[in-house]
């Protein structure tokens, strides 16, 4: 779920979007990705929402939220409605994944999605250690994560393989948000990927 | 002003008269009417901070506060409106009305008509959501607004608030659609049938010339409120409230009032039947019955919509069976598709359609939330 301290795929994903698209944000939390790229890309857009304190914040942060559960899927939306189609720190709380990544490229011409990379170093050497791994961004016990998925960035790109989906960029951050240019499964913390359809 | 309890306080219902006629969808013409309606805190000097607050199938211009030696008059949405409430008396001006057709003082089946001098009755024209709205805009002439910064209700008030961004596209800056739905479903319009037959077959009904008998079908009211009743509310709550409690300590063996729930349907049939209007009663079911924007536009809700320059606030509630989230679901999706503006919320609560009534924190919060927002 999203935290409202510093995200810096926050920064990584506004630099894909450009001024003036049509973007909806998937489990958009406190709206503050939207109203970032309403504020600096003068974007429109609508942001998703389950919880109801994150569609309260959101309101009072003035933009478009929907309350309405991901694995429900996009219904209410139109094809091709978005240019971007941005799930941030989401994709491991969605029961469907393989759903909910169609109706993202269903709606949107590009989607972005960011998640917590699994294959960390960290990640594998608390799961070595005998332990589940609680980092900066898997910050979660066992017992009260609302993460159901657990995958790393080999993973996913495996699975966009397999959904004949295109990774068109990939960024990856470390644990401090910084860059990752090397080893990435192995050194990357969150990860940030532009797709589309193949 | 009460500023400790947050109310409105002490306050008095006003008239306005209009003499110009006014035709209706139906293509009957009102000659002249007269509308009651409240306003609550200031109108600013650009006239930009006021608020219409439209009413639901049994509701009335009397929105908030308490008349002066009435200590039980609390308007119908008091909870709604005052200093730091939702509706913020300190920054709205906050206007509630009577519609045409009602029974609280506007013009309606109760009033004289001009050509008999006697009440209208059942002569009454049909009245739409569509008429009131002209109605409404007319009442925002006489007080001079030229826009509202918010037009809100819920139930058949929400269906007041959606038709006001189609009709009156420039003059409506926020719409707030509570517990509502772009059309009715069958089974919706079925449950207002059979009110409307408790009405009609009743032996004091008289074709709706009751008036003139000194009588009031007092029995069919009281049948179609218990029945509307039993729908606003939710299976849990009513389980919650009343289960299968009795009066008494045992069954009686006859038809005798002997559930809880028996003796507060009654209650409420009786309360309702004593002051409301049986003629209005039908005309708003009715009107409840004819909206669907989206059937001028083949159906298509989107292409109704498509015109509205407001941003939408759409709120529904999660155990309301008789406008259920799906149906606001329908106004959000049709927005959606026009990349109109517009928030959804659903709101979690027990209370089944007259949740919409309700102090719940989470749907007072949103609303305060985006009330807030709205520049003045």
């Amino acid at each position: 779920m999203n935290r409202r301290l510093d995200r810096p795929d926050f920064e990584v994903i506004a630099g894909w979007v450009q001024p003036g698209e049509r973007v909806l944000d998937l489990g958009c939390g406190d709206g503050t990705l939207l109203k970032l790229l309403i504020e600096t890309r003068g974007v429109r857009g609508y942001g998703v929402d389950i919880d109801d304190a994150n569609v309260l914040a959101a309101i009072g942060n003035g933009v478009n939220v929907i309350q309405s559960n991901l694995d429900a899927g996009l219904a209410g939306f139109v094809d091709g409605a978005f240019d971007h189609v941005v799930l941030s720190r989401t994709l491991q709380t969605v029961h469907h994944t393989q759903e909910i990544l169609a109706a993202m490229l269903r709606v949107g011409r590009e989607a972005v999605v960011s998640f917590p990379n699994f294959g960390y170093w960290k990640n594998r050497a608390a799961v070595l250690g005998g332990r589940m791994p609680v980092s900066e961004d898997l910050p979660y016990q066992w017992y009260d994560t609302p993460n159901v998925r657990f995958f790393t960035m080999l993973d996913f790109e495996d699975l966009c393989a397999k959904m004949k989906i295109l990774v068109r960029e990939r960024q990856v951050l470390d644990e401090q948000g910084k860059q990752v240019n090397e080893e990435h499964n192995f050194l990357g913390s969150l990860a940030v990927y532009r797709i589309t359809r193949g | 002003m009460n500023t400790k309890t947050g109310s409105v306080g002490i306050v008095a219902a006003q008239s306005a008269h209009f003499g110009a006629p006014l035709e209706l969808r139906s293509g009957a013409v009102v000659p002249a009417y007269d509308l009651v309606f409240e306003t609550y805190g200031t109108l600013n000097a650009a006239k930009s901070n006021a608020i219409l607050v439209c009413h639901a199938l049994s509701g009335h211009h009397h929105v908030a506060g308490l008349y002066a030696d009435q200590p039980k008059s609390l308007g119908w949405w008091d909870n709604l409106v005052g200093p730091g409430r939702p509706l913020d008396t300190e920054r709205f001006f906050i206007v509630g009305v009577n519609n045409l057709g009602g029974c609280h003082g506007s013009t309606g089946p109760s009033s004289p008509n001009p050509a008999t001098g006697k009440p209208w009755g059942a002569d009454f024209p049909m009245v739409t959501v569509d008429d009131w709205v002209q109605a409404q805009a007319r009442l925002a002439d006489h007080l001079g607004i030229d826009s509202w910064a918010a037009v809100i209700g819920g139930s058949l008030g929400g269906m007041q608030a959606l038709q006001w961004t189609i009709d009156q596209p420039a003059r409506i800056r926020h719409a707030l659609v509570i517990a509502a739905a772009s059309k009715l479903t069958a089974q919706n319009i079925a449950f207002n049938d059979v009110a409307r037959q408790a009405i009609l077959t009743d032996p004091d009904f008289h074709g709706g010339h009751f008036y003139e008998h000194s009588v009031v079908p007092r029995r069919g009211l009281r049948l179609a409120r218990m029945l509307g009743h039993i729908t606003y509310l939710s299976d849990d709550q009513m389980g919650e409230k009343f289960g299968r409690m009795l009066r008494g300590d045992d069954f009686g063996f006859g038809y005798g009032v002997e559930f809880e729930i028996e003796s507060y349907l009654r209650a409420q049939g009786d309360k309702f039947a004593g002051f409301f209007d049986a003629n209005t009663y039908l005309l708003m079911t009715k009107a409840l019955d004819y909206f669907d924007p989206a059937h001028r536009y083949d159906g298509d809700l989107a292409a109704a919509l498509a015109s509205a320059q407001a941003k939408f606030l759409v709120v529904a509630f999660s155990t309301d069976w008789r406008f259920a989230p799906s149906r606001s679901r329908e106004i959000v999706n049709a927005l959606l598709k026009n990349d109109q503006d517009v928030s959804y919320a659903e709101i979690t609560c027990n209370f089944g359609h007259d949740s919409f009534l309700l102090e719940e924190p989470q749907y007072h919060a949103v609303l305060s939330a985006y009330l807030g927002r709205i520049k003045l």
